[in-house]
């Protein structure tokens, strides 16, 4: 199977002269189709440096990005922009405060020329439904909304785009126990229902083994390790690796609990 | 709505800002109303009735050839509220577009754009004003140009500096991410959030436009006569003070009123709008 996604030794230098700093050293890994890859790494291991040069916010400074089999140039095609959207950490300003809720939205089926001008409205509606929002939240402010439910918006604006790919910069780290066990449980079923690629940028391991089939651990821009996510948790091979799996804090049995009751019952 | 009403009323000088500006605003819009002697904004002479204290009829004093001063000063409001609101409709939208492109696209854009503006706002306004309307006839028409050329640099400064805060939100990321135009980013993304301060800053600016305004044809720069203007009858009065006072103390008075009713109302603005959060 050809890859959704594709690193060859991907390197990201910022700075020049003395300051030079090397943001993201010699990467490679794949991103088969519908599969979730984790990125997980502390602050400043270069996992949002990552996320934007395979958004193109950015291009590499060497290597080479490969999408559906073909090479993934710097300066993004629409078709390309379209596959490949985008989930922020923080909701709050990830949405235009000043925009309707469903403007938002609508933006990329504008770029993309996604249906009729007419129907855009109810392709807004039905991304919104989707995500588990009511139609009529179109016209609310995104001040009207709470942290997950923005942060459900801020998926429908990913999916409305008809993503192949997104990559989720740690959607759930601003939302709290509760809100983010019901956004990754929305992010697997539209996974699967869809069958979509993510690549999942956290800091949260306790996050990972709900949602990753694979997971790539970043430490000062290499990667220092990349398997199953089982493997990762029952047989660490890395030291590093280790030391983040210490790391996580320990929760207590009921929110562990509460956490596995809503991942199967399916409360949204 | 309701927030609006509530913080006008909590707050008497918002209130007593709003009165003044409607009393400007209406007494300029139905001056030929309101004015006893309207045909006195012309070139009317009385030689009769010149240089009166106030009293009865001209409740005002009349000028040095007999011209009702109440209502040269109805319809001086007129013309400064006419100057002030051309002067910041063509000033505001090219200051807010020099500064949100400056400040969105960054680069080169940035420093020709800003260090053109920081030249404007190096020169004192007045002098720039001044300059130029000795190169330029003293017209109404050439005092609303020499205002307008030292008005818009403030826009600019203003909108670059929100423009260059937002360009670091979420939203405006997400928008290039999807692959939105420029122009797009720039004027429905974030200009939208640069709207409030830029309204609060028209509504105290009417005050400063109307006094930059006054002191130009203070000055004999601007308005000329017979057309009534608020900073020429001051000047006209000056010399005959402090015998002939109404001259100069009730067009001083018109300016004050209308200044401050506009301070107090962009100031209301800012608080209503929350320009300042």
């Amino acid at each position: 199977m050809t890859p959704l996604l594709s690193l060859k030794n991907v390197s990201k230098t910022f700075g020049h002269g003395d300051h030079i700093v090397q943001a993201v050293r010699d990467v490679s890994f794949d991103v088969m189709p519908g599969e979730c890859l984790a990125v997980v790494g502390e602050s400043g291991s270069g996992k949002t440096t990552l996320a934007n040069m395979i958004l193109g916010v950015f291009g590499q400074s060497s290597g080479e990005l490969w999408f559906d089999g073909k090479p993934l140039p710097t300066r993004r095609t629409l078709e390309h922009r379209s596959a490949i959207q985008l989930v922020q950490q923080n909701p709050l300003s990830s949405l235009n405060p000043k925009r309707s809720v469903g403007a938002s939205v609508r933006l990329g089926l504008d770029v993309y020329g996604i249906g009729s001008p007419s129907d855009r409205w109810s392709l807004v509606e039905a991304a919104l439904e989707e995500v588990g929002l009511p139609r009529d939240f179109r016209k609310r402010p995104p001040a009207a909304l709470s942290g997950g439910q923005r942060q459900r918006v801020a998926i429908a604006r990913a999916l409305a785009c008809q993503s192949r790919l997104v990559v989720l910069d740690e959607p759930t780290s601003a939302l709290d126990v509760l809100v983010q066990a019901r956004v990754l449980r929305l992010l697997n079923d539209l996974r699967a229902a869809k069958g979509l690629s993510y690549v999942f940028i956290t800091h949260d391991l306790s996050v990972v083994r709900n949602v990753a089939d694979r997971v790539a651990v970043f430490k000062s821009g290499q990667l220092v390790e990349c398997a199953e996510t089982g493997a990762i948790f029952e047989n660490p091979r890395e030291d590093y690796t280790r030391q983040l799996i210490g790391a996580v804090p320990v929760v207590t049995r009921e929110e562990i609990e509460l956490r596995n009751t809503l991942a199967t019952e399916g409360q949204t | 709505m309701k927030r609006t009403l509530v913080i006008l009323l909590r707050n008497p000088l918002s209130l007593i800002g709003v009165i003044l500006v409607a009393l400007v605003v209406l007494s300029a819009i139905f001056a030929d109303f309101i004015a006893p002697f309207p045909e006195h904004r012309g070139s009317v002479v009385d030689f009769v009735n010149f240089n009166k204290a106030p009293n009865a009829t001209n409740i005002m004093g009349t000028d040095l050839v007999g011209r009702d001063l109440f209502s040269r000063i109805i319809y001086a409001f007129r013309i400064s509220l006419v100057l002030g609101v051309v002067v910041l409709a063509i000033a505001t939208p090219i200051g807010t577009l020099v500064g949100l492109f400056a400040g969105y696209v960054g680069g080169k854009t940035e420093f020709i754009l800003m260090r053109l503006t920081d030249v404007f706002l190096s020169i004192p306004p007045l002098v720039l004003a001044i300059a130029m309307m000795g190169v330029l006839e003293p017209t109404l028409m050439n005092a609303m140009l020499a205002v307008t050329a030292m008005w818009w640099p403030w826009y600019a400064r203003l909108v670059y500096n929100i423009a260059r805060s937002e360009r670091e939100e979420g939203y405006v990321l997400a928008a290039e991410v999807i692959g939105a135009s420029t122009p797009h980013i720039a004027l429905r993304e974030i200009l939208p959030n640069c709207l409030p301060a830029i309204l609060t800053k028209m509504t105290l600016d009417m005050g400063f436009v109307i006094i930059i305004a006054s002191s130009l044809s203070f000055l004999g720069l601007g308005v000329q006569p017979p057309t009534p203007d608020l900073g020429s009858m001051v000047a006209e009065g000056a010399r005959y003070l402090p015998d002939s006072w109404w001259l100069t103390v009730f067009p001083g008075l018109a300016i004050l009123i209308a200044v401050f009713g506009f301070n107090l109302v962009g100031d209301a603005l800012r608080e209503i709008l929350g320009a300042d959060q």
